[in-house]
């Protein structure tokens, strides 16, 4: 669903051009589009927001497992478009990577942002192929993606291998975002990723393997007026199966959509409705630096055809917050979970304050 | 008495006695060194801070860049620079600048430097120049950040709209925030680097690369590999080598400053010189006494040099004072560049006080004293104490002649060091040979003393007060040297001085004529704006206009190191400017013609014939320009240097169609004010306001004033240095006429009567004057040609012809003259109103 990551908002609201000459225009998500590859791997410039968004988690062979996230984002300004210059800022592109270790206790991360152009930011509108800076994330020749970024504290470079087919979420692609149809956007995912690489922590190299969840979603419409945040959890079960689930909450906390997917391992998957997924809270934990609170430790249960599921959801740590406030964006959390059979990642937004758009 | 219980007590009492006895000399000594020292450090408190504020306003316009690349001129290097550099390794970030000299709002004087920017990557290479204001409107590309100068200047507020006008576009733009980073006082406005690039008509060029080096970087590295990848039109720079060039423009206009400072110094020593001379002829027989009761002669020397060495101090601490207070005062009345412009739109400098430069300038101070005082400290412990004890007087043998060749040698060397090339840029050799020169023509006073009053005396005047005079003077020609040393310095120094402003000036008024021959000028007073097409048409065709020349002045710059040169447009140059010195036939072909100023021609080397690169790429061949220097022109208005081409040329090279200053030439018979009324009428509104249209009478009585004002301080300099040598050479003459009452004594015994005397010591004076007068306008010529011909030339690259200031010499040889027989005169009737007998009875 809607990983309306924070850090879109906040790219969101920084490129609205609010005196443009001219109201910008932004294509439509509509239902009963289908998606085609490699094509829809790569941007669509003419949505107004669009993302490439991986987590999983990382084997380093002498120490506990580490949790990764590594994201692109591509957003429209309403820039004026019979501006001649190369520098028009068209397209924004920005990225932001993390690396939750449970021995540091706290997230590292760092981030590059850019105006589209000169070779410096570009993002293919024919296959996954995107440079931001020395910060990039390409579906080579053999269908693997690779992506590499290095921030101040660490380096990824990381080969991500699809073992499953694309899984198309909501209706082949069409994923509701609430209430009205017109929040929606075009969504798939690629779960179970096989993970190779190099990881970099200060000055220790060190070759890593594991699994990993992508998650890719265009769209030109913004969240629910009432909306304030959303919980999103994507899990790749050891049993080969992908379970995502996602609600998005009102300012009195209660979901005023949901959403999810759970496709076992080589069966079809099965598209859960706003009233098919239910979040509830086992522990919350309280930020020492923000002194904001956060449901870290959650129930989801999810009702299937063949009857309920439940399954606990435990943070690799508790602080996985993010302040990204001396950034222009918000404070949340996000970070490495565990559940019974599975690894995943756990995104928890607008704890701290409703995120507006 | 043992010697080692002689110098405390004993020595101090002489000192305090000597001063208690003859304080107008020591107090004059002193002053002269606290002029010098207030002087010089004065010049270089004011320039230090004067340039660490230009150096903070370096740093606000460039932000807080690592490493710089820069357009060479206003025209930009090519945009695709910017990714081949950001991909450098060792290269952290790089913000892309187009940066804009424009004109803010309508009234006159409201320049900004506006920078269109990326806010993306100044975040990461220079965020001091990212506003502050809501985020969303940060791309819009009529977004505007000012900083708090700027919008105090125009009295503009956040959410204003204002119009920017640059390159001859004026554009709106809503102030959307402030840039609480900037420095107080620098006028700054950021917009977005793409509507920088689209309304100001600068698509595809960048004038800036801002740099962030990586973490750990070698910037020495990162600088190679920069370079490798620049086109002709861009260049590495700092952000300190902007500060030096600034520093090199300003040195020459110091060196002038510290010139007279060296002035005063040295006078200052000559005046110690004399008052320890006098003081210690005339102890020569206390220092004999104490050397009869056991001192030893370093005892002896040792107390000389120590009498020099408390008014050095004396002078030095109060040098100090006095400069601290004159920069100050300077700072707040004209600014850091003592009215002579070179710092362009900064404020007002705060004084920055620096304890290295007051050492030195007080060791300066206390240096000259002892100079002053070395040789009458040899002369105290030189004669045997025998002989001293008894004598008094002019210890010379009035029948030998006073030596020529220890003068001239120092003459010789002088005109030697004369010929030598300039040091680092600064003409200290023509320095050192203005020193020699001047040693040598004090150390050739009593010569000329004998040699003037020689055939005087052979005359023999039937007066007997006129015949005693000269004999005395014709006798004692040392004493007359030891009076007159001081003088002879201050005024030759301060006669070349003269010679030189006045030569400058003469120069400059001549060549206000030749570079001014039309009736009115019109200049646009901006950066950002000028006179386009519709604009030119309308003022060509105004009644009375017979016609126009217009001209496009802009910079381009040749060197990292130095001042960017001016770069003026204009047609036929071959034929109006005041060339000098050969010129060259042709140009070969494919070259561009160019005239170089003066000092253009001499700081980068070129002289008529010169192919020279110029760094505009010229569209024909993708190229560096190569230019072909016809000829070379005076210049004074622009010490950077100017290059001069033809308007088609510019126009060809750099895309530049706007036009900024215009020379217009009247119908016979039209009225100047008239058609200045109709020129302005032919202005639209929003030049109007900007431009200086200005009568070319007017023009050169301003530029005129100008030159005086920036000369002001000179003047008035020059007149505390002469002022104070002849205070000093009526403290000398006193105390010389006073060490001879026993001689007036034997003189009335003899049947001379008062009034002789007193027309003896008048006449004394007066040729004393005379040949005070004769020496230091003398020497002052001789150096004022060192001046005009090396020291100018290579400081300030600029050559004129000497013009001699007739009236001021006759003014300075008249108040020699003058003051010295008032000044013998007054000591005289005092000394002669003694009675004869008790006046004899002096000596013991």
């Amino acid at each position: 669903m809607a990983r309306w990551k924070p850090w879109a908002v906040a790219a969101l609201t920084m490129f609205l051009v609010a005196a443009a000459p001219a109201s910008p225009r932004y294509a439509e998500v509509r239902p009963g589009v289908a998606l085609a590859f490699p094509a829809d791997h790569g941007a669509h410039p003419d949505f107004r927001t669009e993302w490439w968004y991986v987590t999983g988690w990382l084997e380093t062979g002498d120490g506990p497992p580490v949790g990764f996230q590594v994201t692109f984002f591509r957003s429209k300004t309403g820039s004026d478009p019979a501006n001649p210059s190369a520098f028009a800022p068209r397209q924004v592109l920005f990225a932001h990577a993390a690396v939750s270790d449970a021995r540091t206790g706290r997230l590292v991360h760092d981030q590059r942002i850019a105006r589209e152009g000169f070779g410096l930011g570009t993002a293919s509108r024919t296959d996954l192929d995107i440079v931001l800076d020395d910060w990039t994330m390409k579906r080579q020749a053999d269908g693997r993606i690779r992506t590499k970024v290095q921030g101040s504290d660490f380096v990824l470079d990381l080969v991500l291998d699809s073992s499953q087919p694309v899984l198309l979420q909501g209706k082949g692609g069409y994923s509701r975002k609430g209430p009205a149809p017109s929040q929606a956007s075009y969504y798939y995912s690629l779960p179970q990723l096989k993970v190779s690489g190099r990881i970099q922590r200060g000055r220790k190299a060190q070759a890593v393997t594991g699994q990993a969840w992508m998650d890719r979603e265009w769209s030109s419409t913004l969240l629910d007026p009432s909306a304030v945040g959303w919980d999103w959890l994507g899990v790749n079960l050891a049993d080969g199966s992908a379970l995502m689930a996602f609600q998005i909450r009102d300012a009195s906390g209660r979901p005023l959509w949901a959403g999810g997917t759970l496709r076992p391992a080589n069966r079809p998957a099965t598209s859960l409705g706003p009233d098919a997924v239910r979040f509830s809270t086992v522990r919350t934990w309280r930020s020492p630096r923000t002194r904001v609170t956060y449901p870290v430790e959650r129930q989801l249960t999810v009702r299937l055809p063949g009857g309920e599921r439940r399954w606990r959801v435990r943070p690799l740590f508790d602080d996985q917050e993010l302040d990204s406030r001396a950034a222009g964006g918000p404070i949340y959390w996000e970070g490495a979970v565990t559940v019974e059979g599975g690894r995943g990642y756990l995104e928890l937004t607008g704890y701290a304050s409703p995120l507006k758009l | 008495m043992p010697a080692e219980a002689l110098p405390t007590g004993v020595l101090r009492w002489m000192i305090l006695g000597e001063w208690r006895a003859h304080p107008a000399r020591v107090a004059l000594g002193a002053l002269a060194i606290a002029v010098g020292v207030a002087l010089g450090f004065a010049v270089h408190l004011i320039n230090t801070s004067a340039l660490s504020e230009f150096s903070r306003a370096i740093a606000a316009v460039n932000g807080d860049a690592d490493l710089q690349v820069r357009a060479v001129s206003a025209r930009g290097f090519d945009e695709q620079l910017y990714p081949r550099v950001a991909r450098l390794a060792g290269v952290a970030a790089v913000s892309p600048v187009v940066e804009l000299t424009a004109d803010l709002g309508g009234g006159p004087g409201d320049r900004l430097t506006l920078i269109g920017l990326d806010v993306l990557r100044a975040a990461a290479a220079t965020p001091s120049l990212v506003g502050r204001g809501p985020a969303e409107v940060r791309f819009d590309e009529g977004s505007l950040f000012l900083s708090d100068a700027a919008l105090r200047a125009g009295g503009h507020r956040v959410g204003d709209t204002v119009e920017v006008a640059a390159g001859g576009r004026p554009q709106p733009f809503r102030i959307v925030g402030d840039l609480p980073a900037a420095p107080d006082g620098q006028r700054i406005g950021v917009i977005d680097i793409a509507a920088a690039q689209w309304r100001f008509d600068r698509v595809g060029r960048l004038n800036r690369l801002d740099l962030k080096l990586a973490e750990g970087a070698d910037p020495g590295a990162v600088r190679a590999a920069v370079s490798a990848l620049l086109p002709p039109d861009a260049e590495i720079a700092s952000p300190d080598s902007e500060v030096r060039q600034t520093d090199n423009l300003s040195r020459a206009y110091r060196v002038n400053l510290d010139m007279l400072a060296l002035v005063a110094l040295l006078t200052g020593a000559f005046l110690i010189y004399s008052a320890q001379s006098l003081s210690v002829a005339r102890r020569r027989p206390q220092f004999a006494l104490l050397q009869v009761l056991g001192a030893d002669r370093r005892t002896i020397l040792i107390q000389v040099l120590l009498e020099s060495v408390a008014v050095g101090l004396l002078g030095a601490g109060l040098g100090l004072a006095i400069g601290l207070g004159l920069a100050q005062a300077a700072l707040s009345l004209f600014g850091g560049d003592l009215g002579g412009g070179f710092f362009g739109n900064v404020r007002r400098p705060a004084l920055t006080f620096s304890p290295g430069a007051a050492a030195v300038f007080g060791g300066l101070g206390l240096a000259s004293a002892l100079l002053g005082g070395l040789a009458p400290a040899r002369q105290a412990v030189g004669a045997p104490p025998a002989v001293a004890l008894k004598n008094l007087g002019d210890a010379v043998d009035p029948r030998r002649t006073p030596p020529l060749v220890p003068a001239l040698g120092l003459l010789v060397a002088g005109a030697l060091c004369a010929l030598l090339p300039p040091v680092g840029g600064l003409p200290l050799f023509g320095y050192v040979s203005i020193a020699l020169i001047l040693g040598g023509g004090i150390a050739g006073v009593p010569w000329l003393a004998r040699a003037l009053l020689s055939p005087a005396q052979r005359l023999a005047p039937g007066a007997p007060s006129l015949r005693l005079a000269l004999n005395r003077l014709w006798g004692a020609p040392s004493q007359a040297a030891v009076a007159l040393c001081g003088i002879v310095a201050s005024t030759s120094l301060m006669i070349a001085m003269a010679v030189m402003v006045t030569s400058f000036r003469s120069s400059v008024d001549d060549w206000l004529l030749q570079v001014f021959p039309a009736d009115i000028y019109l200049t646009y007073r901006g950066d950002g704006d000028g006179f386009d097409e519709p604009v030119r048409r309308a003022m060509t065709a105004a009644p009375g206009v017979a016609g126009i020349a217009f001209l496009r002045t802009t910079s381009l710059r040749l060197s990292a190191e130095r001042p960017p040169p001016a770069l003026v447009a204009r047609p036929d140059p071959g034929g109006s400017l005041p060339l000098v010195g050969g010129r060259a036939s042709g140009p070969p072909p494919g070259l561009t013609p160019v005239w170089l100023s003066e000092p253009a021609a001499r700081i980068y080397g070129h002289r008529p014939g010169d192919r020279l690169l110029l760094p505009l790429v010229d569209p024909a061949t993708d190229k560096a320009t190569t230019a072909f220097v016809m000829g070379v022109w005076r210049d004074y208005a622009r010490q950077q240097g100017s290059i001069v081409l033809e308007q088609a040329d510019y126009v060809r090279l750099t895309g530049d169609r706007l036009v900024n200053e215009a020379a217009v030439d009247l119908d016979p018979g039209a009225a100047p004010g008239a058609v200045v009324a109709r020129l302005r009428a032919a202005l639209p509104e929003r030049l109007a306001g900007r431009t200086l249209i200005t009568e070319s009478r007017a023009l050169r009585a301003l530029s005129l004033r100008i030159f005086d004002r920036s000369f002001a301080i000179t003047y008035l300099l020059e007149a505390i240095a002469i002022l104070v040598g002849l205070a000093g050479v009526t403290a000398t003459m006193s105390a010389q006429t006073l060490a001879r009452i026993k001689e007036f004594g034997m003189l009335r015994h003899v049947g001379v009567l008062r009034r002789q005397i007193a027309a003896m010591l008048a006449a004394e004076g007066a040729l004393l004057g005379a040949v005070g007068g004769v020496a230091g306008i003398g020497l002052g010529l001789a150096m004022s040609q060192v001046l005009i011909h090396v020291v100018n030339p290579q400081s300030f690259h600029w050559t004129m012809e000497t013009h001699l200031p007739l009236s001021l010499f006759a003014g300075v040889a008249g108040a020699l003259i003058g003051v010295s027989a008032i000044a013998a005169l007054m000591t005289g009737r005092r000394a002669i109103s003694q009675a004869a007998v008790d006046a004899v009875r002096e000596d013991w």
